[in-house]
This record gives structure tokens, C-alpha cells and sequence, in this order.
């Protein structure tokens, strides 16, 4: 399905304040964070003032404001993922790749994000990249991945340029 | 599927449906939780559905891709019935033999066998499993026999004949009679007895009411909610309406966490597929009762999970706690009288409703009845979901099901309740799982996970990790927890740095007991609980750390070493190879060394030394 626009997710839902959650959760999906033009057009879509718009889209986790890199590492920090040495995880991806939690590469190509919990508890620790599982990760498998993710990028910008 | 208009209709329905299944003989359940998919499932299912159609067998076998089935650690996880067969981490390429050995001749594949880690023996049938066999699983048993996405497989299991019950022949007084006698008591956290929550909203003013029902599920490291709402969201509807008719509300919202993906699919699917047989609506069954479901994503923040946050946050507001000196049963969402509980409380209901009160109050203790589903995690052999009756004691829960530590080491402590609850030792491993038992020992049921922690975990570190979620996760409305848990903070970061001071302790506990009696919210009231539990039972370990400059579990990455055993080492080279830093030398089967100066503790070396070699200290 190809993306919606602010106006197709704002289609229904106009002036109805109680829907803002819903709108921004929608906005992030489509979009892939929210920007400043688009928590301008929720707040008048649905009458509701700017600066409420940005508080909640500031409050909540699931809320990016500024684009994620190309390939997303979400790295689970719940208590079972913790005991597991998760810690060691996010130090190796936030190291390697010189990123602090929550920011991207200069580059654009990774984000580094941390999540309390994926609720996949039972296969910590737990690393997904763009959505797809990492069960059971060492801080040796981790610098793997992302060596070999870092590798095809290279591979892929070659052959764009060979192109 | 057209709208049933009666009862009758919707049990013609259910034989319909059962006479339609009459010829299947085989029915292979694969598990398509989120645990399993992480594993792969969803390929196996592809794998067996393809295979079942190449031998011609789509309509003699049905292939029902279920709920969690609970065992996660095993997953990809399948049953085969009949016989009960299970087999665990099962890939695509396993799909022609299961189709043309198990499902077509009933003959068993023994590599695919759980393998029993005590005994070393292979089991076949699912009931023979340690793990499963001391559960008593009333709700987890019932996400086999449905695929989610099927409101036909819900309906032949049996499925919404407690609605029909209620709406044939049980008032609103006898429905809530009903479930304050079996005991049911929330399952968010609190243990606040259900039949007097609804008896409360059903007798406040107004003829505007709400059902809401809590599957933000932020406690990390618990996932039961997830795995139940999940599994079998017509379950949790069909509480749902039962209660919404009890206490005389017509609108109910499910409020899912958004990083729960299938939970939300599901619940929405499983809503519009009521909506479609009129199971949701204007006067359901032809009865004149009218009710209609919504679905709210969370927007991930733990402070949700108290009731005034998340109604805040289905009005599309901050979530932020208020003062509940009116309670939400009289001033809730949209300051109408709200009945809130969490998904597994509603999942008890239709059961308590058909098999009555006192089938329900005979499981379980005194104070606590029916069974948990608790998350088994961590540091333990078998983890998953486990439901067991209340009053099973916390030791039969990690040694019996869970199968005791990993690789040969010491369980020393179980943390219970999440954020909010706290860590108990092994002696008090003989205490039942029970609301009240558990609060009186320092930690709480929440919402049931249990993380199990071994030698190698650092108590210090583990009342940090929560301080730090908490610090993260506090609105910041009231001062006591938004500037109570950064001192706290502050303190226990140069503990596990080495800054400690022992006058450091007794102010620790001033600040704990400071900002538990005096903040807004649940949040806050219970947010020093990890430390208080851990100053507690493991007071020598924060000594450690502060006198002695020490973590004992060699975690704190200030105050250890990595150190290569040259009595293990074999020299193979692959640590000093996989190090980064250059911090590893070594001659070829030579004993290599690690650089204290160099090393930067990152731990790549001791995930991939293959003889253990390398330890902390």
C-alpha cells in the first residue's frame, strides 16, 4: 500500500481532538516521524493548538521527530533482555557505529533506538533490524550484523554508481 | 457471514460449523505468537500450508496457526493431533516430512522431539513435557484450539456462549454476584477485587459508561497480556461484553501497545468480525443490549499503565496521572464512570460465567484464586508463559517448570512485578504466588512476570536498570518521583562506579521511603521498590561495590576485569581475532592474555570463546 497522505489520514477524523494519539500513530506509519509541517497540519485538521500537538507527540515513545536512518536497530532493554546482557548490546551498536541511542548516522544509513520491551522475553537478548527478529544476540554476533548490513550499503551506493 | 439475530441463531451457527469440520482427521497447530514468528514460524507455516496442498490434503487436514502456545524458548513449536505430537524448532525443511510421516501415517519424527535437559530423554506428546506438566493452564490451553483471525474457530470452540448466558438468563446483580464470589481479583498489578470494581461503576450516576480494557502491558520483561490478546482476542471481547452489560455501559476500548503489532491486527479483526455477526453493536442477539468496541494504540509510555494516565491517553492527551480522590468507577474516561481491567482479568470472565463461581474460587489460596499466567524469563533453562493455580509456590515455578539455572550456575534471586515490584531471594522461594504473600515480602504479583536471575546477575545493577526505566519513564508531574528517583539514581550510579560511600545506604532508604509515601501515582508510590527489595536481600553485594570497590557478579563495567583462564584456553585464537581493541595477544595453542589498558569490556571475547575461558572479575 503505497503511503497515505496527512489528508487521507486526517479524512473522518477531522475536528475531533480525542483522535490525536490515533492521527499520530498513523502519521509516524506512513511518514516515518513527524514533522513540524505535519504537527501543523494535525493541529488544524483537528482543532487542536500547535503547542498541545507537540507536547504529546513529545511525551510519547513511540513518537519520532526527526527521520530514522535507512536501516533501523531497535535494540529490546526489558528486565529479561537487561539480565541477558543487553547493556553489552547497546554499548557494541551504539560504539560501532558511533551513534548515541535514538540518533542516526551521519551518513543516514542506521538508527540506533532502544525499546523497553519487545515482548519477546523468552529469546532475549533481542535485536531487531527494520522490523525483523534477532533472538538470543552476543555483543560477537551483533558487530557481525552490522558489519555485513554496513557491507551491502557499501555494495549497494557501488552499484548505483556503476549504474 | 451474516448477523445473527438470536441466541438459537448463533448456537445453529455452532453446529453448522462443527458438522462442517466433522471430516477432518488431522489438525496440525502450528504456534504463530510473536516469539515463534521471531524464530521463524511464519515460514514453517508457509512450508506445511504449500506441502499439505502439494499432497492433496487441504480439506482432510486443517492447519490452525494459533496464539502462543507458551513454550517460546522451543519455538518454532508445533502440536499434531491426534497423538499430542510435539515438536519443537521446526523449520521449512521439516514441512515434507511432518506431512507425509506424522500427518499422513502417524509416524513420529523423533529429531524434532523436545528433548528433556533433566533427563536427557526425548518426549512426545505435549503433556509429557516437566514444563507444561506442573502448569494448570485454564487460558493459555484454549489459544491452541483457535487461530486468532477466526471468529468460526472461536464460536466451535465454544465460543461467546457466556454472552448468550448472561443475556438470556443472568441480570446485571447476579453477573456481578457472580464474579465477586469466585474471588477474581485484577491481573494489571494491584489485585483490586474485579466484582467490586463493576459493582461500584454499575451503582454511580449516569447513563453514560465505559469498559476499557489495559493491554499497554509496560512492565518489561512480561508479556502475558500480549500472548493472550494476541491469542485469542474473542475471549477478551466476550469478557468484555459480559461486563459491559453488567454494568450498563455501551462503548468499551481495548488500549494496545503499539510495539505489540499482531495484537493490534488481531484485536482489530477480531472486532470488525464481531461487528459483522452482530456480536457488536445495536441490539446484539436481538437482545437489547447495544455495545461496541474501539481499539486505542498506546503511544509507549509505562506511566499509561495507571488507570487516569491511560484514560487520559484514549482522550488524546498527555498521559498524565491525576488525583484519584474520586475513583475512575465514578469519574473516569471522559469523567464517566469507567470500568478498567486489564486483559487477562477479562479473559477470566466468560469461564467464571459458564463454569460458575465456586469451579473458579476452588483453584488457588485464601486471598487469590483461579490460576496466573506468569512470564518465566531470564536466567533460567525453559522460559515462556506459564500458567499455574495461585498458591503454587515461586520454587515449583522456577526449578520444576522452569528447569533451574543455566549452564550449571546458582539461581540467587527472582524479581517479580516488574518496575514495581522487587527481588526475592531463594529462601523465600516456598512463598506462594499469591497478591497478598508477595507484597508482604517487599515485591508484588503485578502484572505476573518473573525474571530469574543467577550468580552472574549484580542486584546493584539490576535496582540501577529500573531506577534508570523509571527516571525515564516518570511524567515528571509530581516533584517526589520526577527529582526522588534521580537522587536515588545518582547514588547507585557511583555505587556501581566505584564513588559509593556507606553513609550513601542509609540515605538511600530515606529517599525511597520519602518518595513511596509522598508521589502522585502508583508509579511513583512503588518506583523504589527494586531498591528497597535489593538493600534488603542482597545488602552484602551493595557493600561489596562501596567497600571493597567490587561487583560480585561482575557485571559493573567500572569495577571489573576481564581475565582469559590459561587453564582453558586452547590457544585456538579466535578471541584475538574477533577483539577489536587489540587489547588480546597469544602465540598459536598458546595461553593468550588480555591488556587491562587496552580492553574495553565490551564482551565480544567471551560471547565467542567456545571453551569458557574467558571470565570476569
Amino acid at each position: 500500500m503505497p503511503p497515505q497522505t496527512l489528508d487521507q489520514i486526517l479524512e473522518g477524523r477531522r475536528s475531533q481532538p480525542g483522535q490525536l494519539i490515533e492521527v499520530l500513530q498513523d502519521v509516524q506509519e506512513n511518514h516515518g516521524y513527524i514533522s513540524e509541517e505535519a504537527m501543523q497540519a494535525v493541529s488544524r485538521g483537528l482543532g487542536v493548538p500547535l503547542m498541545e500537538v507537540y507536547r504529546v507527540a513529545s511525551f510519547y515513545k513511540a513518537f519520532r521527530l526527526h527521520p530514522s536512518g535507512k536501516n533501523v536497530l531497535t535494540m529490546c532493554m526489558g528486565t529479561a533482555c537487561h539480565v541477558r546482557g543487553a547493556r553489552l548490546l547497546l554499548d557494541q551498536a551504539t560504539g560501532q557505529l558511533g551513534v548515541k541511542p535514538g540518533g542516526v548516522t551521519p551518513d543516514g544509513l542506521f538508527s540506533v533506538e532502544r525499546v523497553n520491551c519487545l515482548g519477546a522475553c523468552a529469546l532475549g537478548p533481542v535485536v531487531t533490524v527494520n522490523g525483523s527478529y534477532y533472538h538470543h544476540m552476543t555483543p560477537g554476533k551483533l558487530r557481525k550484523l552490522i558489519e555485513t548490513l554496513s557491507r551491502q550499503e557499501t555494495e549497494d551506493s557501488q552499484n548505483v554508481q556503476a549504474e | 457471514m451474516s448477523r445473527l439475530n438470536s441466541s438459537r441463531e448463533l448456537e445453529h451457527l455452532r453446529e453448522r460449523l462443527r458438522e462442517q469440520r466433522q471430516n477432518i482427521a488431522t489438525t496440525v497447530m502450528v504456534c504463530g505468537g510473536t516469539g515463534c514468528r521471531a524464530s521463524g514460524s511464519s515460514a514453517v507455516i508457509d512450508a506445511i500450508r504449500d506441502e499439505l496442498s502439494r499432497q492433496g490434503l487441504d480439506l482432510s487436514v486443517r492447519l490452525c496457526v494459533t496464539g502462543c502456545h507458551g513454550f517460546c524458548e522451543q519455538g518454532p513449536v508445533m502440536i499434531i493431533e491426534p497423538g499430542n505430537v510435539f515438536y519443537c524448532h521446526v523449520s521449512p525443511e521439516d514441512a515434507f516430512e511432518i506431512v507425509s510421516q506424522t500427518v499422513m501415517k502417524g509416524e513420529v519424527i523423533e529429531r524434532l522431539l523436545y528433548t528433556d535437559p533433566v533427563s536427557g530423554e526425548r518426549v512426545q506428546t505435549e503433556s509429557e513435557i516437566p514444563f507444561y506438566r506442573a502448569q494448570d493452564r485454564q487460558l493459555l490451553s484454549q489459544n491452541l484450539m483457535v487461530d486468532p483471525c477466526s471468529i468460526e474457530d472461536y464460536i466451535v470452540a465454544g465460543g461467546y456462549s457466556a454472552l448468550t448466558k448472561v443475556l438470556n438468563a443472568m441480570a446485571p446483580e447476579e453477573i456481578i454476584k457472580e464474579v465477586k464470589s469466585s474471588g477474581l481479583r485484577g491481573r494489571g498489578g494491584g489485585g483490586f477485587p474485579t466484582g467490586r470494581k463493576w459493582s461500584e461503576c454499575q451503582e454511580a450516576p449516569g447513563d453514560e459508561k465505559y469498559v476499557v480494557c489495559n493491554a499497554d502491558e509496560g512492565d518489561p520483561g512480561a508479556y502475558m497480556d500480549r500472548c493472550v490478546l494476541e491469542g485469542n482476542p474473542h475471549l477478551v471481547l466476550e469478557g468484555m461484553m459480559i461486563g459491559a452489560w453488567a454494568i450498563g455501559a455501551w462503548k468499551g476500548y481495548v488500549y494496545v501497545r503499539n510495539e505489540y503489532p499482531l495484537a493490534v491486527k488481531h484485536s482489530r479483526i477480531a472486532v470488525e468480525q464481531a461487528r459483522e455477526l452482530g456480536l457488536l453493536g445495536d441490539n446484539i442477539l436481538g437482545s437489547s443490549f447495544s455495545f461496541d468496541v474501539d481499539i486505542a494504540r498506546g503511544g509507549g509510555a509505562f506511566v499509561c499503565g495507571e488507570s487516569t494516565a491511560l484514560m487520559a491517553s484514549i482522550e488524546g492527551k498527555v498521559g498524565e496521572p491525576r488525583p484519584k480522590d474520586v475513583h475512575t468507577v465514578v469519574d473516569g474516561l471522559y469523567h464517566k464512570p469507567t470500568t478498567l481491567n486489564n486483559v487477562e482479568t477479562w479473559a477470566n470472565v466468560p469461564s467464571i460465567i459458564l463454569n460458575g463461581s465456586s469451579w473458579f474460587a476452588s483453584k488457588g489460596t485464601q486471598g487469590s484464586k483461579g490460576t496466573k499466567i506468569l512470564a518465566l524469563t531470564g536466567r533460567i533453562k525453559n522460559t515462556g508463559l506459564v500458567e499455574v493455580a495461585m498458591g503454587t509456590p515461586v520454587r515449583t515455578v522456577v526449578f520444576d517448570i522452569g528447569g533451574g539455572a543455566l549452564d550449571g550456575k546458582q539461581v540467587k534471586a527472582v524479581q517479580t512485578g516488574g518496575p514495581s515490584g522487587g527481588c526475592l531471594p531463594v529462601d523465600k522461594f516456598d512463598l506462594p504466588i499469591d497478591f497478598d504473600v508477595l507484597s508482604e515480602a517487599g515485591s508484588m504479583m503485578g502484572s505476573g512476570g518473573m525474571v530469574v536471575m543467577d550468580e552472574e546477575t549484580c542486584m546493584v545493577d539490576v535496582a540501577k536498570y529500573f531506577l534508570t526505566f523509571l527516571q525515564d519513564e516518570s511524567c515528571g508531574k509530581c516533584v517526589p518521583c520526577r527529582l526522588g528517583i534521580d537522587r536515588m539514581l545518582e547514588i547507585i550510579t557511583d555505587i556501581t562506579e566505584g564513588r559509593g560511600r556507606p553513609e550513601q545506604l542509609d540515605l538511600l532508604e530515606e529517599l525511597a521511603d520519602t518518595v513511596s509515601q509522598t508521589a502522585l501515582c502508583g508509579l511513583g508510590k512503588t518506583a523504589p521498590n527494586p531498591v528497597l527489595t535489593t538493600l534488603r536481600y542482597f545488602r552484602s553485594e551493595y557493600e561489596a561495590h562501596i567497600n571493597e570497590k567490587r561487583c560480585p557478579a561482575g557485571v559493573c563495567k567500572a569495577l571489573i576485569t576481564y581475565l582469559i583462564d590459561p587453564d582453558k584456553c586452547t590457544g585456538c585464537g579466535v578471541c584475538l581475532r574477533a577483539c577489536v581493541h587489540g587489547a588480546i595477544t597469544g602465540g598459536k595453542k598458546q595461553a593468550h592474555v588480555i591488556d587491562a589498558q587496552l580492553c574495553q569490556k565490551c564482551g565480544i571475547c567471551r560471547s565467542e570463546c567456545r571453551f569458557d575461558a574467558i571470565r570476569v572479575a
